[in-house]
């Protein structure tokens, strides 16, 4: 390329001379390049700006299943914010987590919002979460009613019960225990979920639990001021002296437990509950559905008399109604006779006696508190009696039934003793013994050796007779039968078709045939020729002198 | 060598197009006898130009790192990669090797082209005498690369025709490819504006 360069040198003056138009502007137009391009970047780093919404704290008890980068917030299923950085608290105990929200949702930068991490969850209730089993954990997040902006929050370790906003009520139950319940246990009305547990907490003096409840709308109208509420939970099975129970909620309650919850029979108050009401949480249905009871009074009763059988809470019936429960049995010396009686103590309810009680009430009059007192004194004096009954043949089980038995004999009642002590008779068990008694002694008056005796003898006699009959009756019936047997085998050769009979019969028969064809002969040679009778048999006619022809032509011939 | 004689010093000068040779003039606004292109003799603001291409191009650099350029998304996991997160993502996965080429392809080549243009220019507008067949060399070096560049790019365009399986797997281009695209653009044009010839102009300065 040089070489021809240098060739041309010379020859320079001869070279075109280059044309010069004058239109252009001489103004540098590239520069736009990196302006526009500043103006991106800024534009994109405003964007940015702009874009970013609030940086929260929210502290948690572990990291599980948190991933810087990746774990996002969600509220509605809607991503609202992603975890930019995890670290630990100071004092190592918690785990601090860094969400930045999106812009548009910088409300639940605010007083109230809570945020819990959403893992797969088994529990008794089921699986929840089960989405987070594929694309990993992520945080919650349900809003708060304030307006007021906080950025350091302090995780649930559970997910709420109840998102904000949820239509429904809360109320409050009181019990002696948790028993199986939890933290987002069922709420059934008429075995139809309808709400949950969402929180419970011992009582401040250490005596019971206080469970929250919430139930969903609208069915939280169906929670009515005399509404009552028993644990679901479990299978009830009760052996009682009214025979064996069982009863469940449902199937999931079995095993997650559950409250049930139902107005009471009869006229009550139906208007809905007001928030937060507060409810007893009764043991099961049965108790939570009874009338309210009232006041129980303690009774005592002695029986002399073992009362194996009788178990605590076994019911205690007045004329058939059940008005109470035993809650002692213990036993006692008496030193005088050398015996054990046996002390039953029972809580009565007055107030079960309904309208009994009432009349009473209005007829006896005067204090209210030494009424019971006065009540039961009069029907003692009328021959109120307390028996054990078997109430279940099958078990065994045991109730006390207090009865009216005008016959009974007087007995002191003291109305001011402390406990009262109900008179008693032997229960119906002591009667079921003498009456067994009775049929053994029966039973045992049966003459079963003579008896015995006869039969036997009887039994020789037959034995003797069937003897008879085997030696002396059934070879000459055998002897008879063969001789019978005999005479039909004869009779049958006799019949048979070969036999010599049935062929002298054939050949008789053939004769006689023979015999009746020359009759007929006979008797037509005389038809025609009647004289032969006279002159004898004539000569023999010649044979007839039609021409022998073929059938054919005999056929033809005919017209 | 730095002895031999230029066009300008022999009086003549080329047209760019239909290559006729003319007679050399400073002129800005001279333009060809024969095809009426534009003639200069050398590359008219060509140092203007680069520079202002490699500003650009160094401007949106930044967005490119920064932005996530793909979204693999499978049934398990859905991740938003930038380029340095795809290159430590491949290199934890147990594909050293594809980080390596990534790495290079995406971050060492272009700031390799920064540095070389820059060097270039500079040493141009300093009339700079040192090694200017170096730096010839590396010139052509940076027009070399300039295509292998848009690697990413192709990766990236690659997985999301291919990896479109719905619910199991999907890549997506993400915005950072597009800078990241417009950067290696940039730099092509860059280096395109740049004229090497500048580089044995030393003499005009003395
Ligand atoms: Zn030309």
């Amino acid at each position: 390329m040089s070489d021809t360069q240098q060739g041309n040198t010379p020859e320079g003056d001869d070279l075109p001379q280059p044309e010069v138009r004058r239109s252009k502007m001489g103004v540098s137009l590239i520069w736009l390049v990196p302006i526009i391009a500043a103006l991106v970047g800024i534009s994109l780093l405003v964007n940015h700006y702009i874009s970013a919404g609030p940086q929260i704290e929210v502290t948690f008890q572990t990291g599980e299943g948190i991933e810087i980068g990746k774990t996002q917030v969600k509220y509605k299923n809607v991503v609202i914010g992603k975890v930019t950085s995890m670290r630990l608290s100071k004092d190592r105990t918690h785990v601090r987590v860094v969400i930045d929200l999106e812009k548009n949702a910088s409300e639940f930068a605010t007083k109230g919002t809570r945020y819990w991490v959403v893992r797969p969850r088994i529990g008794a209730g089921g699986v929840s979460g089960f989405d987070t089993l594929l694309s990993g954990a992520f945080i919650g997040a349900d809003t708060g009613t304030s307006e007021e902006d906080q950025s350091d929050f302090t995780g649930l370790e559970t997910p709420p019960a109840v998102t904000h906003g949820a239509p429904g009520r809360r109320f409050e139950l009181h019990t002696g225990d948790l028993g199986s319940l939890d933290i987002g246990s069922p709420v059934y009305f008429r075995r139809i979920q309808v709400g949950r547990i969402v929180s419970y907490e011992l009582d401040k003096d250490g005596k019971g639990v206080s469970l929250q409840l919430f139930v969903d709308g609208p069915n939280d109208r169906f929670v009515t001021k005399d509404s009552r509420f028993w644990n679901a939970s479990g299978v009830d099975v009760s052996l009682g002296a009214d025979g064996l129970k069982l009863n469940t909620q449902s199937l999931a309650t079995v095993v997650a437990g559950g409250v049930a919850f139902s107005d009471p029979l009869g006229p009550h108050d139906e208007s809905p509950a007001p928030e937060m009401s507060s409810y007893t949480l009764f043991g099961d249905q049965a108790t939570a559905l009874a009338p309210p009871d009232g006041n129980p009074r303690y009774m005592r009763m002695r029986f002399e008399h073992s009362l194996r059988g009788l178990n605590v809470d076994a019911p205690v019936e007045l004329l058939g109604v059940k008005v109470g429960k035993v809650v002692s049995v213990n036993l006692d010396y008496d030193p005088e006779k050398h015996s054990f009686p046996v002390v039953v103590g029972v809580l009565v309810y007055p107030q079960r006696l309904g309208k009994a009680h009432d009349k009473l009430a209005q007829v006896l009059g005067g204090d209210p508190e030494t009424l019971f007192p006065r009540i039961m004194k009069g029907l003692v004096d009328h021959g109120l009696r307390a028996q054990a009954r078997t109430g279940n043949l099958l078990t065994g089980q045991l109730y006390i039934a207090m009865d009216v038995d005008p016959k009974a004999a007087k007995v002191e009642f003291n109305p001011n003793g402390k406990p009262l002590e109900v008179p008693t008779v032997p229960g119906d068990f002591d009667h079921l013994q003498e009456q067994l008694s009775g049929i053994v002694d029966k039973i045992s008056k049966i003459p079963f050796d003579s008896i015995g005796k006869n039969l036997d003898g009887s039994l020789h006699e037959l034995h003797g007779t069937l003897h008879q009959v085997n030696t002396e009756l059934m070879p000459e019936a055998k002897k008879t039968l063969q001789g019978v047997n005999r005479t039909v085998g004869t009779a049958n050769d006799a019949l048979s078709e070969n036999s010599p009979l049935q062929q002298n019969i054939a050949n008789t028969l053939e004769e006689l045939q023979r015999t009746v064809r020359s009759v007929r002969a006979f008797t037509d040679y005389l038809g025609r020729h009647p004289e032969a009778l006279l002159r004898g048999r004539g000569a023999d006619a010649p044979p007839p002198a039609t021409a022998p022809s073929s059938p054919k032509q005999g056929k033809e011939g005919q017209p | 060598m730095t002895d031999l004689p230029r066009a300008q010093d022999l009086g003549m000068m080329g047209c760019h197009v239909c290559r006729l040779i003319t007679a050399y003039t400073e002129d800005p606004h001279a333009r060809c006898p024969r095809c009426h292109n534009p003639l200069h003799p050398r590359k008219a603001g060509s140092i203007t130009r680069a520079w202002a291409f490699l500003i650009s191009a160094a401007i949106f650099y930044v967005p490119a790192n920064l932005f996530p350029i793909m979204r693999t998304q499978s049934l398990l996991s859905k991740d938003d990669n930038t380029i340095l997160s795809g290159v430590f993502e491949l290199w934890r996965n147990g594909s050293p090797d594809l980080a390596i080429i990534v790495f290079t392809a995406s971050i060492v080549v272009p700031v390799l082209k920064f540095c070389i243009m820059g060097f270039l220019l500079t040493s141009v507008q300093r009339a700079s005498d040192y090694g200017p067949r170096q730096r010839a060399k590396l010139y052509r070096f940076v027009e070399l690369v300039g295509y292998w560049s848009m690697l990413d790019v192709f990766v990236v365009a690659i997985l999301s025709a291919l990896v479109h399986f719905k619910v199991l797997s999907r890549v997506e281009p993400l915005p950072g490819v597009i800078y990241f695209g417009i950067v290696v653009v940039l730099t092509m044009l860059a280096a395109m504006s740049f004229d090497p010839r500048l580089i044995w102009d030393k003499r005009k300065a003395r």
